[in-house]
């Protein structure tokens, strides 16, 4: 079903690189999305995510975030513009960890596995490595509901990356989680993508956890979605308390604009 | 309104350090499960219960109000249990019905499995046969007695029909059930994961409506045995073997209360013994292995 919307890489948006050169991973060109005959949910919306890159799409509720990952994974289609995906899909990881009740840590990364047609004795070496991968492997004999809402979140990780997809979708996948917990996954995540080398898409409505995770911060206005502004985050960022600061300030501003607009 | 930013997070610790962290929370997060033994308030209470009822029911036919011979008292009925023992008629009885009991029950099971999940699946037929299949569990399946005689004579397979129809629709509407109250993020998860249909039904629908198969299934056992027990009482005679249901007919031509006491008591019995052994480990095992069973009364 993405295959008819799959458009030529667009050379404009070639134009836009930031220099690096990477092949662009996503491509949306006025992407646009309504259901029915209600007002558009998303509209015009233009964005490249290069491959590798890290990119945290940040906006309030109703912004249609969640509309626009549905999309990119294939599992909702848009009703005007165009949109180039990674021909196999993409991982996907949401804020509930959607794990099986009935399997335990290790049975869940394994059922991706199974799913995706690998075979009985390297799904088991692979589950082994992917949960050590996430420090779970002292826990993989355990059901969900003996794990603890990160040690769970960790699992779906685990699960995702077990897709094997270069394209990892994030929906507010640390949103439930308490604070502590949160900045530890922060560091995890980071880990893992960088030794794995996905393509992230990572959706939140927080903006310090944009900042922090984010090599680039997309902000999308709400009722209709739209990309309206862009930051670049830089290791400065990460690791000088006032860059981050001042970088977290300006973009609580804009977002804080773009609810204002609705009052 | 003030414009206070919080402080933004930033990078902190080795990675040594954050795998510690990350230990020492995941400890203290996640509760270890206490696996118990045996309990044995399990046997010893089913166990007192039925001795307080057995005392009251002697305590009342000794006060003597009905004639003995219509209100036997426990002493009694365990006179002629006895006997019936002796002769080997009760084993008999037992051998007999339990074994048609289970051979209808398990072919229950593999004729409606399939059923149930092709109508839970395939929302074309579920709206065809839904109704009926619910309509036919209303039917009482005594009621196919009469036709099961006229069609296949005194025959086992009267026995057999009239079992089917009555636990047949009970497993496939536990099914349809079970998959009807699966989590709707599941079946959205499975079509992530990149499940084709058939991988769907096997991996993520059938596991997770098992609770509510289960419990279909032990709907379905109660129906069979008490449409196994209807069909002894009425179908006596010719090449049909001699149940449970047979031996309590024969008590009530023979007005000998003893006897039908003792069947009904066998036939409780029987029940109670598959309930215990059969489906409350399974049940059990299946809530707790799902994390459903923490302040339960099971």
């Amino acid at each position: 079903m993405t295959d008819l919307l799959t458009v030529e890489p667009l050379l404009a948006a070639e134009g836009e690189a930031d220099g690096d050169g990477r092949e662009p991973a996503v491509v949306l060109e006025n992407l646009g999305k309504r259901f029915g005959a209600g007002p558009p949910v998303l509209e015009d919306v233009n964005a490249v995510v290069r491959q590798g890159e890290f990119v945290a799409l940040l906006g309030a509720s109703g912004c249609g975030k969640s509309t626009l990952l549905n999309i990119i994974s294939g599992l909702d289609v848009p009703t005007a513009g165009a949109l180039e995906v990674p021909e196999d899909g993409a991982a996907f990881m949401f804020q509930d960890s959607t794990l099986f009740p009935w399997l335990s840590a290790r049975g869940n990364v394994e059922m991706a596995l199974k799913l995706r047609g690998v075979g009985r004795a390297e799904r088991k070496l692979r589950a082994t490595e992917l949960l050590d991968l996430v420090n779970l492997g002292h826990s993989a004999g355990k059901r969900p509901h003996e794990l603890s809402g990160g040690m769970r979140q960790r699992v779906a990780l685990a699960r995702a990356l077990a897709q094997d997809k270069p394209l990892l979708l994030m929906d507010e996948p640390f949103a439930a989680l308490d604070a502590i917990t949160r900045d530890l996954l922060h560091n995890e995540l980071e880990r893992v993508w960088k030794e794995t080398g996905r393509t992230i898409i990572f959706v939140t409505h927080n903006v310090r956890e944009a900042v922090r995770l984010g090599q680039r911060v997309l902000l999308l206005s709400s009722r209709p979605g739209r990309v309206v502004a862009e930051w670049d985050v830089c290791e400065e960022h990460r690791t000088n308390a006032g860059a981050a600061g001042k970088l977290t300030g300006d973009i609580t501003a804009r977002l804080r604009e773009e609810i204002r607009r609705h009052a | 309104m003030p414009e206070t930013i919080t402080s933004p997070l930033l990078k902190s610790g080795s990675a040594e350090e954050m795998r510690s962290l990350e230990a020492g929370l995941d400890s203290l997060q996640s509760e270890s499960v206490e696996r118990r033994g045996i309990d044995w308030s399990r046997l010893l209470l089913p166990l007192a219960a039925f001795i307080v009822l057995l005392l009251a029911w002697q305590f009342y036919v000794s006060l003597g109000l009905r004639r003995r011979d219509l209100v036997p008292g426990p002493l009694d009925v365990f006179g002629s249990l006895g006997t019936l023992w002796g002769e080997g008629t009760a084993q008999e009885a037992v051998w007999t019905s339990l074994q048609r009991g289970l051979s209808g029950f398990a072919i229950s099971i593999v004729v409606a499995t399939p059923i149930g999940l092709l109508l839970s699946q395939v929302r074309l037929l579920r709206r065809a046969f839904g109704p009926l299949i619910s309509g036919l569990q209303v039917l009482p399946s005594v009621a196919w007695v009469p036709a099961a005689i006229i069609w296949f004579g005194l025959t086992d397979a009267t026995v057999y029909f009239v079992m089917f129809m009555g636990a047949i629709p009970t497993i496939i509407n536990g099914l349809i059930a079970g998959v009807d109250q699966i989590p709707p993020q599941f079946r959205r998860m499975g079509q992530i994961l990149g499940a084709s249909r058939w991988e769907m039904a096997v991996n993520v629908v059938l596991p997770a409506a098992l609770p509510g198969y289960v419990g279909g299934l032990k709907q379905g056992w109660a129906f069979s045995w008490r449409s196994l027990m209807a069909a002894e009482i009425i179908a006596m005679g010719g090449s049909l073997g001699f149940g449970l249901g047979s031996l309590l007919e024969q008590g009530r031509q023979l007005s000998d209360m003893g006897i039908v006491m003792s069947a009904i008591l066998i036939i409780l019995f029987v029940g109670i013994a598959v309930e215990l052994l059969v489906f409350a480990p399974v049940e059990k095992r299946l809530l707790r292995g799902r994390g459903l069973l923490a302040g339960s009364t099971r």
